[in-house]
Formats: C-alpha cells, sequence, structure tokens
C-alpha cells in the first residue's frame, strides 16, 4: 500500500509527457488521457488518503536506502488533505474551466500537480526546495501561456521573485546541512535540538527558509508578483494559481516550522515568534489596504489572499494546537473560495466583458448563479458562519485567547471589518447597482473561455466551490479533528 | 599538489570562499533589482544561484580532501553537497531557459531589451 506514495508524483510528472508528446498530432486524445491522469491522480490521493485513515501516517523511502540518505516520502492525516486538494482543484479545473487546451500546456498544468504533490508528501528538505521549482517552472510559463507582452512582462517578473525565494529556501536547507549533515525532516528535529535552538547557524536557516516560502506564499512585502501574475493569466490558470500556488507552499511553512524546527525553536528564540506575527500582522494590513483600493476584481482578489496569508503566518506564529488548526483551516478555506472566485471572473469576463468592480454593476441580475455563488464565496472569505473562512478565524481568535494575545484578536477581528469592505463593494455592485446601459453579452479576447457549454461547465464549478466553502464549514469540527492527532504530535 | 590546489586550500582555508560568496550574492541581487536589461536581469538571478552553490560547495571541503571514488584513499570531500548542487544546476538551467525564451518574446514584439521601454510601450 505504501507503495502509492511514489505513484502520488510519478503519475502526473511521467503523464506530463503525454500531452507534450501527442498534443500536436492527436489532441483529442492527448486531451481525454490528460483527464484520465487527472483522474487516476484523484483516485490515488483518495486511495492513500483512506490508507492513512486505516492505519496512520506511513512513510516510504524510495530505492529501499537508508533513511538518513534516502529520499524519504511521508504522509499523515494533513499532508493528504493538500494531496486531495491539489488532485482534485486540478482535475476539475481542466475538466470544467479549462478549454483553451494544447499539448505543452497541459504538460504544464500535470507538471504544476506533480510539483505541489511532491511539496505536500516530501519528507526531505532538499527535495521540498526541487518540488517548489518544479511547480514554480510550470506556474511562470502557465502565466506566458497568454499571448502578448504583458503576460510575458508579468510572468518574467513572477519567474525572478519565484526564483530568488526558492535560492533563499536552498541556502537555508545549506545551512541546516552545514549545522547537522543531514537533510531528512525527522533526523533534522533530533539534530537541530541537539545543536542547540540559539545557534546562529539554526536561527539564520529558519529566517533563510521563511523568507524562501513567504515569496511564495506573498507575504508583505513580498507579494507584489501575485496581483500582476493572476491578472493577467487566463481564468483557468489564475484559478488553479490562487487555489493552489500559495496554499501548498504555506502547508510546507506549517509542516517545516513544526516538524524540523518545532515549537520548542519558537520558544527558545522569541524574536522569530515576534518577526512572524509582525510579518502576519503586516500583511494582513497590507493586503486589506490594497484589496480596498483595486479596481479590478482579479487584484482585488489576489491581495485579499495576502491578507488570508497574513493570517495563516499568524497562526504559525501563535503555535498552540488550536491557532495551528486555525492556519491549515484557513488555507484550505481560502483555497477553496479563490478556486472559485477566479473561475467567476472568467465567466463575467467572457459573458459581459466586466473586469473591474464597476463593470459587475447589476450582473446579480443577468447571472444569478454565479453571482450567488460569488457571494458566497465572499462571506467565506470575510469570515461569516456557516463558511469554513468563519471556522478558520474561530479556531484563530480563540487560540489567540487563550494565549491572551489582545493584538491579535484585535488584528484579526479588524481584518474582519476590512475584509466585509472589500467583499461588500463588490456584492453591492453585483445585486445594487444599476447596470450602465446596455448589458448586452459582450465578446472581448480576454476571457480564454469558449460559449456555450464551457462556459456553463465554468458557472458548475464556481458553484460547487461556493458550496465547498459552506460544506467544508459544517463540516470544520471534522476537519478539526482530522488534523488534530498530527497537529497535537507536533505542539 | 598544484598550485590550484594550494590556492583554493587557503582560500577555503582562511574562509577566503564565505567572503566570496557573500559577495557574489550582494552582486547577484543588486544587478537583479537595479539593471533596467532585461537580460543582465537574468545574468544577475545566475550570479546569485551561483553564489549559493559555491557557498554548498565550500562547505562540502576539507582540507587534502580527495574526490570520494572507491578506488581511492581518504579523506574525502563530502560528495552529499557535491550531488544536491548537480541537481541545483539543472533546476537553475531550467529557469534560465524559461527567462530566456520570455526576454525573445518581448524582444521579438518591442525590439527592446529595456525594461523601462516595454512598460512605457504597453497599451
Amino acid at each position: 500500500m505504501s507503495h502509492l506514495l511514489p505513484l502520488l508524483i510519478a503519475v502526473p510528472i511521467i503523464g506530463a509527457l503525454v500531452p507534450a508528446v501527442l498534443g500536436a498530432r492527436r489532441p483529442v486524445i492527448s486531451r481525454r488521457l490528460t483527464v484520465g491522469i487527472l483522474v487516476g491522480q484523484v483516485g490515488l490521493a483518495v486511495a492513500v488518503l483512506v490508507a492513512v485513515a486505516a492505519t496512520g501516517p506511513r512513510t516510504y523511502v524510495v530505492g529501499g536506502l537508508p533513511a538518513a540518505v534516502g529520499i524519504g516520502l511521508r504522509a499523515d492525516a494533513v499532508s493528504t488533505v493538500f494531496v486531495l486538494l491539489v488532485a482534485v482543484t486540478a482535475a476539475a479545473l481542466y475538466v470544467t474551466v479549462r478549454t483553451d487546451t494544447t499539448g505543452p500546456t497541459d504538460s504544464l498544468w500535470l507538471l504544476f500537480v506533480a510539483g505541489l504533490t511532491g511539496i505536500a508528501v516530501t519528507a526531505d528538505v532538499f527535495n521540498l526546495y526541487v518540488f517548489l521549482e518544479i511547480s514554480g517552472l510550470a506556474a511562470y510559463a502557465l502565466v506566458a501561456g497568454r499571448h502578448g507582452t504583458r503576460a510575458a512582462l508579468a510572468a518574467f517578473h513572477y519567474l525572478l521573485v519565484g526564483t530568488i525565494g526558492a535560492t533563499l529556501y536552498l541556502l537555508g536547507v545549506g545551512y541546516l546541512y552545514v549545522a547537522t549533515g543531514t537533510l531528512g525532516m525527522a533526523g533534522l528535529r533530533a539534530d537541530l535540538a541537539a545543536v542547540g535552538y540559539d545557534s546562529p547557524l539554526v536561527v539564520t536557516a529558519f529566517v533563510l527558509v521563511t523568507v524562501g516560502l513567504g515569496v511564495k506564499l506573498a507575504l508583505f512585502p513580498l507579494q507584489a508578483w501575485k496581483p500582476d501574475a493572476y491578472a493577467v493569466a487566463t481564468p483557468d490558470v489564475s484559478a488553479l494559481l490562487a487555489t493552489l500556488g500559495s496554499t501548498v507552499p504555506g502547508y510546507a511553512l506549517v509542516r517545516l516550522v513544526f516538524d524540523v524546527f518545532t515549537a520548542s525553536f519558537l520558544d527558545a528564540v522569541p524574536l522569530v515568534r515576534t518577526g512572524l506575527v509582525v510579518v502576519g500582522v503586516a500583511s494582513v494590513a497590507a493586503g486589506g489596504y490594497f484589496a480596498l483600493r483595486q479596481s479590478d476584481v482579479r487584484r482585488l482578489l489576489a491581495y485579499s489572499s495576502v491578507l488570508q496569508m497574513g493570517l495563516v503566518v499568524i497562526g504559525i506564529a501563535i503555535a498552540t494546537p488550536a491557532a495551528v488548526t486555525a492556519a491549515l483551516v484557513l488555507l484550505v478555506g481560502n483555497a477553496v473560495a479563490k478556486g472559485g472566485l477566479y473561475a467567476a471572473t472568467g465567466v463575467f469576463a467572457r459573458r459581459f466583458g466586466a473586469t473591474t468592480v464597476d463593470g459587475y454593476a447589476g450582473l446579480g441580475r443577468d447571472a444569478p448563479l454565479t453571482a450567488g455563488a460569488v457571494s458566497v464565496a465572499f462571506i467565506s472569505l470575510v469570515g461569516l458562519p456557516p463558511t469554513v473562512g468563519f471556522a478558520g478565524k474561530w479556531y484563530l481568535v480563540v487560540a489567540a485567547v487563550d494565549s491572551r494575545a489582545w493584538v491579535v484578536v484585535a488584528v484579526v477581528l479588524l481584518s474582519t471589518l476590512v475584509s466585509l469592505a472589500y467583499a461588500g463593494r463588490v456584492v453591492e455592485r453585483l445585486y445594487l447597482a444599476a447596470a450602465p446601459g446596455g448589458t448586452e453579452p459582450v465578446a472581448t479576447d480576454g476571457g480564454g473561455l469558449a460559449d456555450g457549454p464551457a462556459r456553463e461547465r465554468t458557472v458548475v464549478f464556481v458553484v460547487v466551490a461556493a458550496l465547498a466553502t459552506v460544506l467544508v464549514g459544517l463540516g470544520s469540527t471534522e476537519l478539526a479533528a482530522w488534523f488534530a492527532p498530527v497537529v497535537e504530535g507536533w505542539l | 599538489m598544484t598550485t590550484f590546489d594550494a590556492l583554493f586550500g587557503t582560500m577555503v582555508g582562511s574562509r577566503g570562499a564565505y567572503v566570496v560568496y557573500a559577495l557574489l550574492v550582494g552582486i547577484g541581487l543588486f544587478v537583479l533589482v537595479d539593471d533596467d536589461n532585461l537580460v543582465k536581469k537574468i545574468v544577475g538571478l545566475n550570479v546569485f544561484q551561483t553564489a549559493v552553490f559555491l557557498f554548498f560547495i565550500t562547505a562540502a571541503y576539507r582540507a587534502d580532501g580527495r574526490a570520494p571514488l572507491l578506488s581511492a584513499t581518504g579523506p574525502f570531500v563530502n560528495p552529499l553537497p557535491h550531488v544536491l548542487i548537480l541537481t541545483a544546476i539543472v533546476v537553475g538551467v531550467s529557469i534560465t531557459a524559461v527567462a530566456l525564451a520570455l526576454v525573445v518574446r518581448l524582444y521579438d514584439e518591442h525590439g527592446t531589451f529595456s525594461e523601462t521601454a516595454i512598460r512605457e510601450a504597453r497599451p
């Protein structure tokens, strides 16, 4: 059964060859096979999840080498959720939102899945770097997939910033190796304690690793690439990136802080914990401020992600079981809501040529189903019950009150008000504003969505994503209980 | 022992290579951020990445260390960082290839490598 673990990475990475080879000559067969690979990946993810539920966490060392030098993989209650999220999102978006398929871009789609799945299941900090770069490269190229200068320039900047982040992470890995002589997460955990948490090497390694992943999470002040890249990409790509691109590195940050450095490190070096709180609060403030000032909805959503990731980092800094659960639930909740919202921006752009907040005026009457789903997703981002966003914020506030971190309580509550303000702007436009004259369907070149059935499938995705925010919200106690054994093992 | 070995040994012995690593990180990042030319930005990125590679290789060095071959006798340099950096070099080459492809596309459209000019030409 543990042989399923390497398959999780091998299937999409080898499968990426299929559209690259067949895409040009047999586009229909290539597309069907790609769907098959993505659905197969969902099956594998479910199988691993069931296996972990039945018999607990499992590890696998590729090639049967000793764990100290081998390439370890590990699946537990937390990583399987993110593996499943990656597989389901990639498959669902491919089937519903994605229409403008070519062989090479389908390959990138599969490589992105392979890289993110690798980040979720690896038990080795260097392999995490490699998977970070695999998913990064695929993301840069996907953003550039649309023709034109804006996409190429945004992708170029995304590449520069993303590579700096990944290279800083690699440097952090180097410091860890110099300090301990090992790269496996389990070995590092024991050896770092032996080296001493206040060793300059260890503290520097933590800072470099956090800054490196902070670029991928788009934490303030490293957030500038995100709105640029998400605003120029096609709707399917921006939905994929917004759902997974920062979520899985966010999971990696949680994993590294608690499984490698451990909460004892945060206790031993209070300055690091303060630094995390400051970065988290700054991201919440900057994300909220910029989100309020955007006219382009896709840029607004990108800054909303900056705010959400700030909350995740605050959860990591508080480092109690409730706070870490909050961080994980917020990651899942933001992913589901953003996927639906970015797919919806594609529907509005294609059908009405509307990309700005003002352009959304009156669309609630013309596209009631999409507008309703958008409102629900926004409610989850704001954090009102019964959505998953509420569950995440609730756990975070409870954790902050328990640790008497009153500043954090205030920040989380203020973030809700700010979120209400920017979400309210969009929802108010959708429902209360009069349409500015004709609302005839406008064909723009900006959508990347075909007409007819493809657009209806996109609406289905948006509605399912909105329902998912409510369903995961209602099941948030179960989700937290599912995370609990692993989270409590960390702390 | 050749002159190069002696020189490299002294440089590492006095930890000079770590100074070079720090300098290259600074130079690479400065060029990347400061230069208006997109190709030079990529060069800056490469210098930055190479600096990190140098850090790993320096950490693996030991005085009078040899290549870790089964037929040879020790002491050996640590082979693991070398293997890691071989992988990282491959990653770096892929990144450079994608970056250059994007710059080629921008150049085809605008006939310039200047970021300012491309931004101003944007519709």
